[in-house]
């Protein structure tokens, strides 16, 4: 069985499990970062959102063999503290209900504004389309992108 | 709200020791819950620690209602904590200590926590009053408390709570404290930070699939794709082929395959070849629909009944008919269906994401053969719940694992399983007649609502099914509600209201086609109709007494209409929540358009504790991303436009979305 060395969070972590795992359960099962979630596991909910190397991929259907020397950041590892200028304004518009689907929104809204610093309401629609949330927090994810964007 | 009527004010709180000091308060309080029963149930615990914090325990689930801080805010408004020093911990489920656990229906404030907590709140308060009142031999009444302290203005001293706490618990407990004037609320009817919001936002906040405890290994149970069969037979051998497979086991429940890893589980779920009995059920959507129709052609029994329908109606000038149909619905909720179970033979340790842990340490303990003492259920977080989360299989699918493979195991359903093994909405047919007079004045309706049922009910009637329809706020003089129960296979549950979900819409509906029917503006009719209902408010406006049951906001421009723009507003049972929506014809030719939401509708919280702000009540109708997002997490249907509205000639906008009740997609 082959080994990959991942680099997670700034971290080197080894994993010892088949190539085709995805990765969303080496994080979660392996590596005990459950921060990221499970919705559906075929990249339809967004709840699993994680970067690589920046871009928002999902970890439900990203095979741990494609990942190769690129950086996994999960919403663990998206700001040292928990202080990204996004979970602080997630805090300040009081977005999460339930919560389970928030660690992907950020990390969506964190690649987004890596690339966007100032979105439009129109380019937030389009980059967050794909994370579902069924408490319906949508406006206060948009507004907290703004606030955000505002900041940083 | 009343403060004193007698039954709540039977509370009352018992002292308990604790180690490391502080003041500690058992709470009790009658379970109205109930049913307003005689027997008291402790509810609650306040802790005071030396330190000056305050924990309270939680014992409701949280779903995304904001429990876990609405209930805190309760007894901090009266203790006239500092916010900024309460904590929470959630409380592992217990036969009695709490009360009644169930987290259903909105009810965890209504029903369960408000005066209780408040009085846990000001005794506590009273008590730290009086030993400060002691310490400085001043009366208690020169004193004042804010913010975690107690304040002695005229001398200037003041002591945080921790400091009072050792004192304050050699007191006697106050039988009757004196609560706050409402008036008076500084954090009730605001929105503090979620006690929980740091956690939600940095991965931190353990819901019931993040549970690890050591030595955990990671399962799924693969359950009879048709509704009734059970397993006949299973081939594992390729299952335990898979990479990190470690066992595969039949549970009474299905077949639970068991790795190192979920990924490894769901693959030798894939790779099992499984025989089921009685997989010849075949029945579609359509056959239920149709089986519903017929239900509803001969009479059902009276779920409501008002003056004489038949002479009023037959007294009409104009008469409307109209038949709705509402498909059966997955509650879909973001997190699947998950339990962690850790079986001993002397002990069972759960953590559940449970809207009914008392229903799971009763169903583990007989499962495991333990005593219900030796049965911990630890309560957590979950990603969505409506009520999906009350039912208990998931948690027998885990403990039958467990004990199966003698190891703590987490039984994690798929996606594809989580919406194939619901206790769905049920399906319903709705037809309504309703009579004009010759000035449009609704004299005469009737309702016959053919559905499966939930619950037993009272004389045979389902009230969910019949729910927003027997209790219309509307006073129509003649009025008929009746159901028909159907059965079947699919199993049918609480999913959200249940009833107002869909008859509120399909009530109002049928309002507006009445009025376009004798040519009034629907909400013209709606607030004649409500008029009627008048011996509570004599002399008032049709249209006054209609704000007043919340058909029409009062102070709010009237939307901007035109073609393809709306706006209706309807009142469910409970009176919690107000809609808006609009249509957007998506494109000419078709004639399905789209709907969405100006924002989300304006559904109050269950906990009436935050009403600083209105927002979705756990995930009403969404906000206005797309309806192709919305189908993804099997949401569309919250939507109106869902239930099948048709008209007296049998028109309707399309047929129900086919839902296979048997076959694995």
């Amino acid at each position: 069985m082959p080994a990959y060395t991942l680099r997670i969070n700034g971290a080197s972590r080894q994993v010892d499990v088949d190539g085709e795992t995805r990765l969303l359960w080496v994080l979660r099962d392996i590596l005990n970062l459950t921060g990221t979630k499970f919705g559906c596991g075929i990249a339809q909910c967004g709840a699993c959102t994680v970067h690589l190397d920046g871009a928002a991929v999902r970890a439900c259907t990203t095979r741990v063999a494609q990942v190769g020397t690129r950086e996994v950041t999960t919403i663990e590892g998206l700001a040292p503290g928990g202080d990204h200028p996004l979970q602080t304004a997630w805090i300040a518009e009081d977005v999460p209900q339930c919560g389970y689907c928030q660690s992907g929104q950020l990390m969506a809204a964190a690649a987004l504004l890596a690339k966007t610093p100032k979105p439009s309401d129109g380019e937030i629609d389009t980059a967050m389309a794909g994370n579902i949330c069924r408490c319906g927090t949508y406006d206060r994810i948009r507004r907290a992108i703004h606030r955000a964007a505002g900041e940083g | 709200m009343a403060t004193t009527r007698p039954m709540e004010r039977r509370d009352f709180l018992k002292l308990g020791a604790v180690a490391g000091g502080g003041l500690f308060l058992l709470i009790y309080a009658p379970d109205s819950a109930a049913g307003g029963e005689a027997a008291l149930s402790p509810n609650a615990f306040l802790r005071i620690d030396p330190s000056g914090a305050v924990t309270i325990t939680v014992a409701r689930s949280d779903m995304g209602q904001g429990v876990r801080t609405a209930l805190p805010m309760i007894v901090a408004e009266e203790l006239d904590a500092d916010w900024d020093r309460v904590h929470i911990t959630q409380a592992d489920a217990h036969p009695d200590r709490y009360g009644r656990m169930m987290t259903v229906g909105s009810t965890s404030v209504r029903n369960g926590a408000w005066l209780p907590l408040r009085n846990a709140g000001a005794a506590a308060r009273e008590m730290l009053v009086a030993a400060a009142a002691a310490q400085w031999g001043v009366s208690a009444s020169t004193l004042r408390t804010e913010r975690g302290r107690v304040r002695h203005d005229a001398s200037g001293r003041s002591a945080g709570y921790g400091e009072l706490a050792d004192a304050a618990a050699a007191l006697p407990i106050p039988a009757a404290p004196t609560l706050k004037d409402p008036a008076r609320f500084t954090l009730i009817g605001t929105s503090p930070l979620q006690l929980d919001a740091r956690d939600k936002v940095t991965g931190r906040a353990a819901y019931g699939i993040d549970a690890r405890p050591p030595g955990l290994l990671f399962a799924t149970v693969v359950h009879p794709p048709v509704f009734g069969s059970r397993v006949k037979s299973f081939d594992a051998t390729k299952a335990r082929a898979v990479t990190g497979v470690r066992s595969v086991v039949q549970i009474s429940t299905g077949v639970a395959v068991v790795a190192e890893h979920t990924w490894a589980a769901f693959q030798g779920a894939r790779a099992l070849a499984i025989t089921y009995e009685n997989d010849g059920f075949a029945m579609s959507s359509a056959d239920i629909f149709r089986s519903l129709a017929a239900l509803a052609e001969s009479p059902g029994v009276e779920a409501k009944r008002v003056g004489d329908v038949q002479a009023a109606m037959a007294g009409a000038s104009a008469r409307v008919e109209a038949t709705y149909e509402a498909p059966y619905l997955a509650h879909a909720t973001m997190e699947p269906m998950n339990c962690t179970a850790d079986v001993r033979p002397d002990r069972v340790e759960l953590w559940a994401p449970t809207q009914n842990p008392q229903g799971a340490q009763q169903l583990a303990a007989r499962l495991a053969g333990v005593p219900l003492d030796r049965t911990v259920v630890h309560v957590q977080l979950m990603g969505c719940g409506w009520g999906r989360r009350s039912s208990t299989d998931f948690v027998q699918d885990a403990v039958e694992t467990s004990k199966a493979v003698g190891a703590p195991v987490q039984v994690v359903w798929t996606r594809e399983e989580d919406m194939q093994h619901d206790f769905y909405r049920p399906a319903a047919h709705v037809r309504l007649t309703g009579g004009l007079s010759a000035d449009g004045t609704l004299v005469a309706a009737t309702v016959r609502v053919a559905a499966q049922a939930i619950s037993g009910g009272r004389n045979g009637v389902d009230s969910n099914a019949v729910a927003s329809v027997a209790d219309t706020p509307y006073a129509i003089p003649n009025y008929l509600v009746e159901y028909c129960r159907a059965t079947n296979e699919v199993p049918v549950g609480y999913w959200r209201s249940v009833g107002p979900s869909q008859n509120t819409f399909i009530f109002e509906s049928f309002i507006d086609e009445l009025a376009a029917k004798a040519g009034a503006r629907p909400g013209r009719l709606q607030a004649r109709a409500a008029g009627q209902r008048a011996a509570h408010a004599p002399g008032a406006e049709p249209r006054r007494r209609a704000i007043g049951l919340g058909l029409v906001a009062p102070g709010r421009p009237r939307a901007r209409r035109g073609p393809g723009r709306g706006q209706g507003r309807a009142r469910g049972r409970g009176g919690r929540g107000v809609a808006r929506a609009r249509a957007h014809p998506r494109a000419q030719g078709d004639p399905r358009g789209r709907l969405r939401a100006d924002h989300p509708p304006a559904h109050r919280r269950g906990t009436d504790v935050r009403l600083g702000r209105r927002r979705p009540h756990g995930g009403a109708v969404r906000g206005d991303h797309d309806r192709e997002r919305a189908r993804a997490a099997g949401q569309l249907q919250q939507l109106p436009h869902a239930a099948h509205g048709r008209d007296a000639r049998g028109r309707r906008p399309r047929d129900p979305e086919p839902c296979r009740a048997g076959g694995r997609g």
